[in-house]
């Protein structure tokens, strides 16, 4: 596969690293009252779809930054790529 | 029908004329008391263990495909019970003794070979984590034989001893691993469950599960709804799909594993041979064609097809241990789709709803646990309550905290 990086251009999918489901930046408040139960569904549990998947890849043997990839987990076709921190920051996180 | 000596005799006398199908092809009756989603290797087994050894009636297995077309013919067909944990290795130990008196049980030759399984050892910590796995190993009641760089030289002459990276230090075999031949498990189970009369219904999709207050009342499928008192999914691989019907997240992430064959070769490898410094597993099968495998490809994924930097990666793993099969020719390789669950171990349990029960999780070692998932299922099915070997295999152990993390890796499924 091949990831189009949006600072570096096409790179082979080798040189990533991956982590999983993008929900995965969108970590539960600490000090919830159910905080417990919510970061128990944040660590474990996965939609894990069968088609469009939004996931964290991160650039290792590159510039080293998050690249949240959205791709078709049955075709492996890649229709976008974005820098993970600017979709944090759209989505109200600080950094 | 019964296979013996004698009927293959009698046949060939008779011009073999009097072999039948193996198994029914039935319509789909509108009600079971027991539907097993999934004709895998699995669903094939809780079927004839519930039929056979836990007297349930009027049972259904509906399957996507058709009888051996998933997981159970695209494994690396490895059998073992070689666990450290003690919610693992119970399980996994009573696999390998249903499958030592299996062929006797099913009437049908699946062609278990306990040629036994070694573990190859490159550093002193290595050691030291396999003879304690060793010990837990016997400790439960399994083998487990330490053997020295000049043991295993005597009978796999041709590793790589001396590689300046990672020498063979040793290695925990177990005499009791081996192969089986895999499409064989399911046509035996597939036979030996249709004989109990379970009807196994081939090219039956399920399309959603009926949920009535709290309780699952049966499958809509391609072929129409069919009640059920008790709907138990088994299509590791796809779990998340099945059970997204019942608004139920599953703590796996589905994966490829790709598999490999070579050309048929002359007898080279005695056993079967794991590297422990990458990640590579090899075995000769009958005909000859090494069959091996390595590590996931990594990325969430449901199509069965892998891509080309795991294929280099297990490909230098092989040659790092075992130079000689730089020179066989790679023939065929395929990918399976895997249920990675986040600790590595399976999931045999019921769910919230009534009627409703789930097996799944089973990363990438199904396949030897295939006996023992389908017996600790049909347990579970049959009498509301965990078989004793399968305790530890509950859906909500990640939220108590009681993982069964092998590797100690943590909530990171394409790890284990």
């Amino acid at each position: 596969m091949i990831i189009n990086h949006p600072i570096l251009g096409p790179r082979d999918a080798a040189e990533f690293t991956y982590l999983g489901d993008a929900s995965l930046l969108n970590r539960p408040d600490w000090q919830a009252k159910d905080a417990a139960e919510q970061f128990y569904e944040y660590l474990y549990l996965r939609d894990n779809v069968a088609g469009v998947h939004r996931e964290l890849w991160y650039h290792e043997q590159g510039d080293r930054s998050w690249l949240l990839v959205t791709r078709n987990t049955l075709t492996h076709e890649i229709s976008k790529v974005e820098l993970a921190s600017d979709v944090a920051r759209a989505g109200g996180n600080s950094k | 029908m019964r296979f013996s000596g004698f009927k293959v005799i009698k046949e060939a006398l008779m011009g073999h004329k009097g072999w039948g199908p193996q198994w029914r092809n039935p319509e789909p009756k509108p009600h079971y008391d027991i539907i097993i989603i999934g004709g895998g290797g699995h669903g094939l087994a809780t079927a004839y263990y519930l039929a056979k050894e836990f007297g349930q009636k009027n049972i259904a297995v509906l399957e996507k495909g058709w009888i051996g077309g998933g997981n159970v013919g695209r494994n690396t067909t490895i059998i073992r019970s070689n666990y450290l944990l003690d919610g693992n290795e119970p399980f996994y130990e009573f696999s390998l003794k249903l499958w030592e008196g299996l062929e006797q049980d099913f009437n049908y030759n699946a062609m278990v070979s306990q040629r036994g399984i070694l573990n190859l050892v490159h550093s002193d910590g290595q050691r030291d984590a396999f003879i304690r796995r060793g010990n837990g190993m016997i400790l439960n009641g399994a083998d487990a034989e330490y053997l020295t760089a000049e043991q295993i030289r005597a009978e796999c002459p041709f590793l790589n001893f001396d590689d300046a990276r990672f020498p063979i230090k040793g290695g925990l075999a177990q005499r009791r691993g081996g192969t089986v031949r895999h499409d064989a498990v399911a046509w035996g189970y597939a036979r030996g469950a249709d004989q109990h009369g379970v009807d196994i219904i081939q090219n039956c999709e399920v399309t959603g599960l009926r949920i009535e207050n709290g309780v699952c009342k049966g499958v809509e499928t391609s072929r129409g709804f069919i009640g059920a008192n008790k709907v138990g999914s088994c299509v590791a691989g796809s779990s998340s799909r099945i059970m997204a019907h019942a608004n139920i997240r599953l703590p796996i992430e589905s994966h490829v594993l790709q598999a490999f064959v070579s050309e048929g070769l002359k007898p080279v490898i005695p056993g079967v041979i794991t590297f422990g410094a990458g990640h590579f597993y090899v075995s000769q099968s009958d005909k000859g064609g090494l069959v091996f495998g390595g590590d996931l490809d990594g990325y969430n994924t449901y199509a069965q097809r892998g891509n080309l930097p795991t294929v280099e990666d297990v490909c230098e793993s092989g040659m790092a241990i075992m130079p000689m099969i730089g020179r066989a020719r790679l023939l065929r390789m395929w990918g399976g789709v895997m249920d990675m669950s986040m600790d590595g171990s399976p999931i045999i349990d019921k769910t919230h709803i009534d009627g409703l029960y789930f097996n799944g999780g089973w990363c990438y070692g199904g396949f030897k646990a295939t006996p023992a998932s389908g017996w600790c299922y049909a347990h579970l099915l049959a009498k509301d309550e965990p078989h004793e070997v399968a305790t530890a295999y509950r859906l909500d152990r990640f939220q108590r905290g009681h993982l069964i993390d092998e590797k100690g890796m943590g909530a990171q499924p394409n790890l284990h």
